[in-house]
């Protein structure tokens, strides 16, 4: 192999810390499967042996919001989860992205009604927002490509001035 | 005497000024009734031994917006029995607007009834746990009744903070 040849004749290599440690976030994305209608059953499927996340070191789906670096948003979003879905997107630790994954999550889709959020990045930052309706697994796995380089282009002043989030939390619940 | 000229007799038996009107539609047996009777009515229907109304499938309610009874309130209810589906209608007015819970004659009409609470602000006297359903607590709309806008009112439901 060619890195090993090459470690073996001079036992160092040289790079930029941004470059490694964003190859290193870029091959290992853990997400959160916030699954909240029919696009899980996709985003499942994504996960299955034939699309297989896992060619993109993706496989470590964490149900726990700390073990975690992306948010998959997979559903139609009330205004009643919408204060779930940010309290777990606050759990997250930095750096973290997120994908608005279906039309529901993006616009609002067919729910043009007074209990659907039109669109997630009312009340979060999205880094990609995937179409479909829902989407198939490949396109997820393609909006996962898309955010692997966005991670790869990051480097390590991008997250300087970067606050820790404001927990809103509720005392009586 | 069919099953339903049978419901018809006991009903209106038992039920002298309870202002019963009877009426078919699509092979459904309709049975509208004043308010007021609408916790014997369902009683007698559930526990009469030859009827046995045992399965509360439904309670919702129709909003007709302009009429002078704003609301009507709609049971559907089965018989495991006999096989047979009835619907039972009682009109509600907006000024006066609850109606006696039937949740003490089909436990299942509990959240029933929460629903339809939510969605119409209709109230049910005495029902054990009258809180909405689907929308926040502090939410001061009802979102079916027909002058509700489809895209809800402007800042009535929060958001986090981005």
């Amino acid at each position: 192999m060619g890195l090993e040849a090459k470690l073996k004749q001079d036992g160092f290599f040289t790079t930029k810390l941004d470059a490694i440690i964003g190859w290193a976030r870029q091959s290992s994305v853990w997400p959160m499967p916030m699954g909240i209608s029919c696009c899980a059953i996709e985003m499942m499927a994504a996960a299955d042996p034939k699309y297989d996340i896992a060619r993109f070191g993706s496989e470590v789906m964490r149900f726990t919001p700390r073990q975690c670096d992306l948010m998959i948003v997979a559903g139609t979003v009330t205004y009643k989860m919408s204060h779930v879905v940010r309290k777990i997107y606050d759990q997250m630790p930095d750096p973290k992205w997120v994908i608005a994954m279906g039309a529901c999550t993006s616009t609002g889709g067919m729910y043009r009604s007074y209990s659907v959020v039109q669109g997630i990045d009312q009340f979060l930052p999205v880094d990609i927002y995937l179409a479909g309706c829902p989407p198939r697994p490949d396109n997820l796995l393609n909006a996962l490509m898309q955010i692997q380089n966005k991670i790869g282009r990051t480097k390590a002043r991008d997250f300087q001035d970067i606050k820790p989030p404001e927990l809103n939390v509720i005392q009586n619940n | 005497m069919t099953r339903k000229d049978i419901i018809k007799s006991k009903l209106e038996e038992n039920f002298k000024d309870a202002s019963l009107e009877f009426s078919e539609y699509k092979d459904e047996f309709v049975i509208r009734v004043d308010k007021k009777f609408i916790d014997p009515v369902c009683r007698l229907l559930k526990t009469d031994n030859e009827l046995e109304f045992l399965m509360c499938e439904d309670i919702t309610a129709v909003d007709w917006a302009t009429r002078k009874n704003r609301f009507t309130v709609v049971y559907h209810i089965f018989s495991l029995k006999n096989n047979i589906r009835i619907v039972v209608k009682a009109d509600v007015d907006e000024a006066d607007c609850n109606i006696d819970s039937v949740s003490s004659v089909w436990r299942a009409a509990n959240w029933q009834e929460r629903e339809t609470y939510d969605m119409y602000g209709i109230k049910f006297n005495n029902h054990p746990d009258l809180r909405r359903m689907y929308m926040p607590e502090e939410f001061e709309y009802y979102p079916l009744r027909k002058d509700f806008p489809l895209m809800g009112i402007p800042g009535s439901l929060t958001l986090p903070k981005k």
